[in-house]
Parts: C-alpha cells; structure tokens; sequence
C-alpha cells in the first residue's frame, strides 16, 4: 500500500514535471497571476532573450497595487505610477495576456479577484509576484509568492525549479468564541511561533476551528501565512469550499463541476499522513488581538498591555522590542484599550471581502465615527464593491463618517496615495505592521475588521466582545 | 546572472533582527520599472531623515563603512514582501553576500537570482562578525563559494552550507530559464497528460 499522503504531498506529487539528477524538482504552474509592480522586468528580460510566453491561457493580470480609490478612476495623478500601469498594459497585448484593467468590472486585488471568478481551485498551483498568494492555500490549493525574476521563469516556461519544503500541521482545536475571527486566530499563531516560526514549510491549517470557517475566514487565514514565514498556507478542500466555487465564472461547469468536485474531495490528507512539525491551538484560549509592535509577531490579547522589554527572553529580543515601543511611541504597560487612533483602514487581501465588510458595517450600524479619527474602507474588489452596495453597505459606513472607495491594495502598503502621516496611529485590517509599511512614520495596529470599526468609532482600541450593537 | 566565486570585501554590521524588505526598499521606489537604479533608495527610511538629510547614526552613514560589500544582520533577514527590488537595491548599492542567522524564503532565492549571496552562519559566528566589525577599523572578509567558507585575516574561518544546485549556478551564472528550457520535452508531454 501506498504511504499516506497529506494534502501538500498529493499536490505536490501531481505537479512535478521531472527531477533532474543534482537539480530541484521542476514544479508546474496551473495559474499565474501577474500585477504592474512586480512584472515589468520580467517582461523586459522575455523581450531581452526572445522568449514568449508559454501558457497565457494559464495567466491573467490585473491592476492593484499602485490604482487610486478615488473616482474617477482612470486619473493617476502619480506620473510614474501611471507609467507602470501603462507597463503592464503594453506588455499584455504585445504577450497576448488577458488584463483586468482599471475600468474592468471584474478589477480588484489580485488575491480576491482569483477565488471570485473562480480561477482560484482546489489541487492547482498558483504563483504570483506577491508574497500573500498564499491567500488561495485556503482553497487547497498551492499557492506562493515568488521574485520577479521567477515571474520571468514562469511567464517563459509555466514551470519553477524548487526544492520540496517541509510540512507543518497547524491544528485548531475547538472553536472561536463569540467576537474572535479568522484574523485573531492567524495573529494568535504567529503570536505563538513568532514571524519567522514556519520558514521553510508549507503549512496546513487542521481541526474544528478552521473546518468551521467560512471561505472568506479562511482566506484571511492563509493569506497571513506567510507573516510567519511559511512557504504557503492550505486548507483541504471541503462541501465550504465547493459550495463557494459552484457557478463562479472560470470554475467547471454543470455536470463538469461535480466531476471536478470527485476529484477535489481525494485531495484531503489521507489518514496517518505525517508532518514534519505539528502545532496545536486551542481556539477557546483565544481573544480579539492587537499588534502593539512593528511585526505581526509582537501581538496581545485587546484585554491585555503593552509588554515590558525588561521582560523579554534575551538581549536581542529586549533590544527588537525597545526599538518597536520608540517607533510605535508607546509606553511598556499601557493597556490596549487605552492606546488612541487617528486612522482606520478596513480593507487588503488580508480582510475585504463582503463577508469582512459585513462584520464591520454591523458594528457601525448605528454610530458614527470618533471625530478625532478619519477612517477608509476599500472593497477588495470591483464585485464586492457592487455587492456590498446593493447590501447598502455603503451607506452603513458613509452615514458613520467613513469613506467608501473603489477596489485596491491602497493603504494596506500605501504604493497608491492612501498613506498615513508621520506619527499616526492606525487601526487597521491589512497584515503587516512593519516601520513605515503604511506611510513613513506611521504607526500601524492589526487588527480584525470588527475591531477595527469598533476602535474608529471610540477613538481607541476597544473589546468588540463587549460591543454594543444597535 | 553574475557568476559569484571568491569575493573579499568590507564589512557592514546591521544588527538588527527580522530586517523586512519594506526596509530595505520603501514601496514609494517600486514603481520604476527598470532593474537598475534602486541603491539609493536602499534602506532610505533608515538611511535619510524625514527632511532628505542623512540619518549619522545609520551604519551605513558611517565613513568607516563606505564601500562596504558584506552585510551582517540578525536573523530572518529579507522578511516580508516578495519584492526583488530588495535584492537589486542592495546589489545596486554594492553589496556581494548578506550574513546572518537565517533568511526569509523569497527573499533568499530573490538573491540567489541576481548573483547575491546569502550565508547562514549560527548565531554565535553572527555575534562575532558583528563585533568584529564594529570593533576592528576596515574589517574585512572573504566569502569563498568554491570552498564554501567565511575566513578574515585575523583567524576567524566558517564553514557554510549551500544547496548544491544554487552554488553550482552561481560558481557559472547560469541562466536557470535555460536549464528549465533544456526540459521542453518533459514539459510537453507534462502538459498533453494534464491539459
């Protein structure tokens, strides 16, 4: 009998196209997703060496990254934004690949527009030159995030050269408590094995709380992923993740569909299979998180304070954690609920899909927003933008004092100008809060996007466990 | 990619751990969209003050360290965005090799890529390196990948591992399109089984 398999090891196994002797394997790609910043030299270096691309029925571009929210969308005010924009126009018809460009119905950040239409299924291999492709792990999918010049590498040959990586079993016992989402159980992993703990794995994500989750719930799981390192994240395909796919744009079709699904259901891991590490959490010790330092590491309990670096486990910990208080400009201990904000951001591949807009618009329902803060919502998408209208979302949020935007990446890393200021102190629903990450200076808190209304309507950071809800 | 053998060079000591490449290159220099150019922006938040005047204090702003082509830095280096804008920065700007504990997956094949090289040496060799080159005026290295070790002239030596095929490439600059390209046959048949 064959070994058990885990569900990484049968994707694995089903895209390795030879294993040339003293190489790495040669790993095929089913889907690349390709934006304006991370693909002009790779372009440049095709043209250079005569090379086309090999499968551009397998690739597909949109514009997210550097677009303005504002409307009219179609005036860049940012000269050389509008110039790599006009890039990656260019070298998708001379390439023949199709462009979802910013007019396009179907515009949006890479990682939502993928599962939205469908593209995004169970058992392919997904690239793209963005590191929270690991966002589409949540379909059971293979999904990471690679350099230009392997955008390059996939764009001329759809294959990668790479070395197996190890396996990690993330399992989540029990269940999230009432308040406590997808985004407090990723911040409470990397919390607990630190933003280098799963370097060098494939993660999957097992047990209760994820089996729970709902797709956008996962999604927000895997997509932060790689804040702990991994390679990428993955959950086993299940009835969540076909009920989700059925009648989405590029997924089979009809009776095709349920043929598809046949196949999806045997990627599970089989009973026995085996991980190189395992790590278990416990889904009721966990509480709504905020990050209080300058990687999604340093992360507390909503409940809890802003730790001591007298505390710390050894100099180079204690010297990381003086660094991150001087640059958030925050005292050891000061609670968390007493720490102010100025911003709020609701929106990212991490957490802007209707379902994180739905969370949110039903803690503003009702309220409006501290007068001290100026706070933003970016659909993560043109589709979700329209859905959450017809919802009346929007008018949930305007009526609150936020602004309503049109889809992108916008201040999750402030390539476009939705930029904080220096100094300010941001409540926001991205993955990062590395220095300067959303404008030099500025000081960004992680946060779930329930929390993140709450805190903007508060003028800090509240327990949305308590929330009153009108 | 430029073929990477033996290189001496001096020695800057960034010690500071989990270095995200948001750091090494901000997100306001990533809209050009050439390869080239990007050295002056590196590590520019840390490098120049708010008003554009260089920050004294960074290492890198130090006279000591001008010219350096060896970075040593704490551990999960590169971590964070996949931008190869990291490693053409700090290529641009003239560094060869980055030492440190341990390295950020994307970020380390993003410098395999364009002829850096990455070297993980344990922590205790990193704290060493660093005080030496904070402590010894001109403090240089050699970084040898035929014999793949770290050696300066005052008697500090150190073995690293490599991947064997990432070593093989870099020893030669080859062209790891091409090597792909030579699998065509498996490739078709690869995609006439599945497609």
């Amino acid at each position: 009998m064959p070994a058990p398999r885990t569900l990484f090891d049968k994707l694995w196994d089903e895209h390795v196209v030879c294993e040339p002797a003293g190489q790495p394997a040669l790993l095929y790609i089913d889907l690349h997703l390709v934006h304006e910043v991370t693909s002009p030299q790779a372009f440049d270096g095709l043209r250079q060496a005569g090379r086309r691309v090999r499968r551009t029925d397998l690739t597909v571009a949109t514009v997210d990254h550097n677009v303005p929210t504002t409307s009219p969308r179609h005036v860049i005010s940012d000269e050389i934004a509008a110039r790599q924009i006009e890039a990656l126009r260019r070298n998708c018809a001379e390439f023949n690949i199709p462009l979802f460009d910013i007019d396009a119905p179907e515009q949006g950040i890479v990682h939502v527009i993928g599962p939205e239409l469908g593209l995004t299924q169970p058992g392919r291999t997904i690239v793209c030159g963005d590191s929270h492709t690991s966002t589409h792990g949540a379909f059971g999918a293979l999904a990471f995030g690679i350099g230009t010049s392997e955008v390059e590498h996939v764009l001329a040959t759809q294959c990668l050269p790479q070395r197996r990586p190890r396996t990690m079993e993330i399992r989540v016992h029990g269940q999230l408590p009432v308040g406590v989402t997808a985004k407090d159980l990723a911040l409470g992993i990397i919390g607990q094995i630190g933003c280098d703990g799963a370097t060098g794995h494939v993660m999957e994500y097992r047990g209760e709380a994820v089996r729970a989750l709902s797709m956008a719930g996962r999604m927000t799981l895997c997509n932060m992923s790689i804040e702990s390192g991994a390679r990428a994240g993955m959950v086993a395909p299940d009835e969540t993740t076909f009920a989700w796919l059925r009648g989405r744009r590029f997924a089979p079709q009809g009776a095709e569909f349920d043929q598809a699904v046949q196949g999806w259901r045997a990627l599970a891991g089989d009973e026995g299979a085996t991980f190189d590490r395992m790590v278990e959490i416990d889904a009721a010790s966990l509480a709504p998180f905020v990050t209080w330092g300058t990687n999604p590491g340093m992360v507390t309990a909503v409940t809890g304070r802003v730790p001591n670096p007298a505390s710390a486990a050894n100099a180079a910990e204690r010297r990381a954690w003086e660094r991150a208080l001087d640059y958030m400009g925050l005292a050891p201990g000061t609670r968390i609920e007493d720490v102010a904000i100025d911003r709020a951001f609701i929106g990212s591949c991490t957490n802007s899909r209707l379902e994180d807009l739905r969370a949110a618009a039903r803690v503003v329902r009702g309220y409006s927003i501290h007068p001290h803060v100026h706070a933003l919502v970016v659909p993560g998408s043109q589709a979700v933008k329209r859905e959450a209208e017809r919802e009346g979302l929007d008018q949930v949020f305007r009526a609150a004092g936020f602004e309503w935007r049109e889809a992108g990446c916008s201040m999750c890393l402030g390539m476009n100008p939705d930029v904080l200021q220096a100094g300010e102190r941001c409540a926001s629903t991205s993955n990062r809060n590395f220095e300067g990450r959303q404008g030099r200076g500025g000081r960004t808190h992680l946060v779930s996007p329930e929390m993140a209304a709450a805190a903007a309507i508060a003028g800090h950071f509240v327990d949305v466990r308590e929330w009153k809800f009108r | 990619m430029q073929p990477f053998t033996v290189h001496t060079g001096l020695v800057a000591p960034l010690d500071r751990a989990n270095v995200d490449t948001d750091q090494i290159i901000p997100k306001q220099f990533l809209k050009r969209i050439e390869r080239s150019g990007f050295g002056e922006f590196l590590f520019y938040d840390w490098r120049f003050r708010g008003d554009g005047a260089p920050e004294a204090a960074f290492v890198l702003n130090q006279p000591r360290y001008e010219g350096a082509s060896i970075l040593v830095a704490g551990t999960n280096f590169g971590c964070g965005s996949s931008r190869e804008h990291a490693p053409w920065a700090l290529l641009d700007y003239g560094f060869r090799a980055i030492i440190a504990p341990s390295f950020a997956d994307i970020f380390a094949t993003n410098c395999f890529k364009n002829g850096v090289l990455t070297i993980a040496l344990p922590e205790a060799a990193i704290a060493e390196l660093m005080r030496r080159a904070q402590e010894v005026a001109g403090y240089s290295l050699t970084v040898d990948l035929e014999e793949c070790a770290v050696r300066d002239e005052q008697g500090f030596t150190a073995a690293f591992a490599t991947d064997d095929f990432r070593r093989h490439c870099l020893l030669r600059g080859l062209d790891e399109i091409g090597l792909t390209l030579q699998h065509e046959a498996e490739i078709a048949a690869y995609e006439r089984r599945r497609y």
